[in-house]
């Protein structure tokens, strides 16, 4: 009998991605690019979008070719798929988005080596069909960019005062002596962020790793 | 006496287990144990007699501070007269600096304070007299002009990411009072660097005497570059010039490290070595002076030593029972690497115009390793005693 769309199972592969599992807090994985391209909420929100376009695509493809692809070779295959996904949306920004193109620079490139894409097909997409394979994708590809905006966020806030190139912080705060923060627009900035978001998550979740 | 520790107690019986002040226990201990002496004894070995434990020690640090925190606030008050072209008036000196001064050290302790309680409440252990000593030894890194609400973040980031992270007092990595600053540093660089923050005028540009050497054309010479700009050896020696609050004054520093080297806080090793570190690099630097090189390579060695952070950093922050190395011969290898570093961030580096709290910091995070090879090379010497005398 088929399963349901949305079964228990289902939904629990939905939420090991978003939460109990989330591959930047949990896992810490894609860490580089969560600390290089969060200095702004607009490059955040475009590259969290590639990557989970990226990791829910790639899965269902390489789900559906699970058992054709040789299991000596398959790092290769999932290399080809993973890039020739990437590939796409990078000609696709370059035509629509070609300033926001040139901020991510090799980045979007860079999506290709992402742990958190190779992580997925390894561990899951190898084994499961394609539908559990693309929840699981989207929830680990939503998962991590919910840190990134949360990341962007607080970094183009108080390391430029603006959000999404608004000016957030109003200018009486600067003219009673309000600075900018200049650590947050370095990457140690966002380092420390992370850590708080890791530090939270696992507090609440009580999640201990064991020594 | 007594009525006052009654008084005490009787306050403190709100603070116990089941009462309704249970969670801010804590606070109550410590204001206890600083006011009268613990009549609690440990109950496991080793049971160590001695009247020092860690909350003397800690004052003994706060101590050893006072001339420094007093020279900062009269050097304070002198600068803003001198720069306003007024008379000096000594009265005045210790007026105006203890009105620039004093917020900063209350600020200071204040927010880093609501964090230490926090963490003790939190996570249900004593409120450490260790923040005693960071919280002042950070003001007195800071600038007279800084903006108090700078100073306030920078504390807090200092004793949550320095200190409470690592797990409290013993366990840090980072000296915390450096790592406050080194937040203020990176993330309002326009308050704590450049030539227009020493002085708490507004306005009022002043170079310190690092940025004068560093400035000086190459080629030329240094001294007269400082001399010109009104800083002779002697000034610089007793501290009346522009700098962070508490670190003009090398004789200032002098005085704590021979409380602190009497008392036995710290350790003479870790500043000595600080001394020879920073005598060697600028002795290789004043070898390899000429006319195209940077004038602050023909600065006389013994120059360095009064400059800008230095005698603070090696009487203060570098020796630092925590986060220093904790072995004689490490703290020698450790002390020697922050002088050499610090000299060479100082000379060669246009971006950094002083490098001691960088040096520091950096060296912080090699202590345990330093350790590691000392402890390790001496067993090694041992193992070969004992393999000579079974052959």
């Amino acid at each position: 009998m088929p399963e349901a769309l949305l079964s228990k199972k289902n939904q629990k592969i939905v939420k090991d991605g978003l939460w109990d599992a989330n591959p930047i807090t949990f896992q810490i994985l894609g860490i580089c690019s969560a600390l290089a391209v969060t200095t702004q909420l607009k490059t955040a929100i475009v590259m969290s979008l590639g990557l989970t376009i990226v990791t829910s695509m790639s899965n269902v493809i390489i789900s559906l070719m699970r058992h054709f692809i040789p299991s000596s070779i398959r790092i290769i295959v999932q290399l080809t798929v993973v890039s020739a996904v990437v590939i796409s949306i990078d000609q696709v920004l370059r035509a629509y988005m070609f300033d926001v193109s040139k901020q991510l620079s090799v980045f979007v490139g860079l999506i290709i080596t992402n742990c958190i894409v190779m992580g997925r097909l390894e561990a899951f997409a190898m084994s499961n069909p394609p539908w559990k394979s693309f929840l699981d994708g989207l929830a680990n590809g939503l998962g991590y960019s919910a840190i990134l905006v949360m990341i962007g966020i607080i970094r183009e806030i108080f390391g430029a005062g603006t959000l999404l190139g608004f000016h957030v912080v109003p200018q009486w705060m600067y003219a009673h002596g309000y600075a900018n923060n200049g650590m947050m627009v370095l990457a140690p900035g966002a380092f420390f962020l992370l850590g708080i978001i890791v530090w939270i998550q696992r507090a609440i979740s009580g999640y201990a790793e064991s020594a | 006496m007594k009525f006052l520790q009654d008084t005490l107690h009787q306050a403190g019986k709100l603070f116990e287990k089941g009462r309704p002040l249970e969670k801010l226990y804590p606070l109550y201990e410590a204001m206890d144990t600083f006011l009268f002496t613990p009549g609690k004894t440990t109950p496991k070995a080793p049971h160590v007699r001695d009247h020092v434990d860690m909350k003397r020690v800690m004052i003994f640090v706060v101590i050893a501070l006072i001339p420094a925190t007093l020279m900062a606030v009269y050097n304070t008050g002198y600068q803003i007269l001198l720069a306003k072209g007024l008379p000096i008036d000594p009265a005045q000196c210790w007026k105006l600096g203890a009105f620039k001064v004093l917020p900063i050290i209350l600020v200071s302790y204040m927010a880093g304070g609501v964090w230490e309680v926090l963490f003790a409440v939190m996570r249900k252990h004593e409120i450490n007299e260790g923040f005693l000593v960071t919280g002042i030894l950070y003001a007195l890194t800071l600038p007279p002009s800084i903006p108090l609400w700078q100073a306030a973040v920078g504390i807090s980031f200092g004793v949550v990411f320095g200190k409470e992270i690592f797990g409290g007092t013993g366990m840090n990595v980072f000296n915390p009072a450096l790592t406050a600053r080194a937040f203020v540093f990176f993330a309002y660089p326009a308050s704590i660097s450049g030539s227009k923050v020493w002085v708490a005028v507004d306005g009022y540009t002043l170079a310190t005497p690092l940025a004068v050497a560093a400035q000086a054309p190459r080629g030329s010479s240094a001294i007269e570059a400082l001399n010109h700009a009104g800083f002779t050896f002697h000034n610089l020696f007793l501290g009346f010039i522009p700098g962070s609050i508490g670190e003009t004054s090398a004789l200032a520093c002098l005085i704590g490290l021979a409380f602190l080297l009497i008392t036995r806080v710290a350790s003479w090793r870790t500043t000595l070595g600080c001394v020879l570190g920073m005598l060697a690099m600028s002795t290789v630097f004043y070898l390899l002076r000429g006319p195209d090189r940077l004038a602050f390579f023909n600065l006389p060695p013994h120059w360095h030593l009064v400059m800008g952070g230095f005698a603070f950093g090696a009487v203060f922050m570098a020796t630092d029972p925590v986060s220093s190395a904790a072995t004689n011969l490490g703290r020698w290898i450790y002390g020697a690497l922050v002088g050499v570093l610090a000299t060479l961030i100082r000379v060669i580096n246009p971006a950094y115009p002083e490098g001691v709290m960088l040096a520091i910091l950096f060296m912080n995070a090699f202590a345990p390793l330093i350790d590691h090879y000392v402890v390790e090379a001496n067993v090694k010497k041992r193992l070969t005693r004992i393999a000579v005398k079974n052959v």
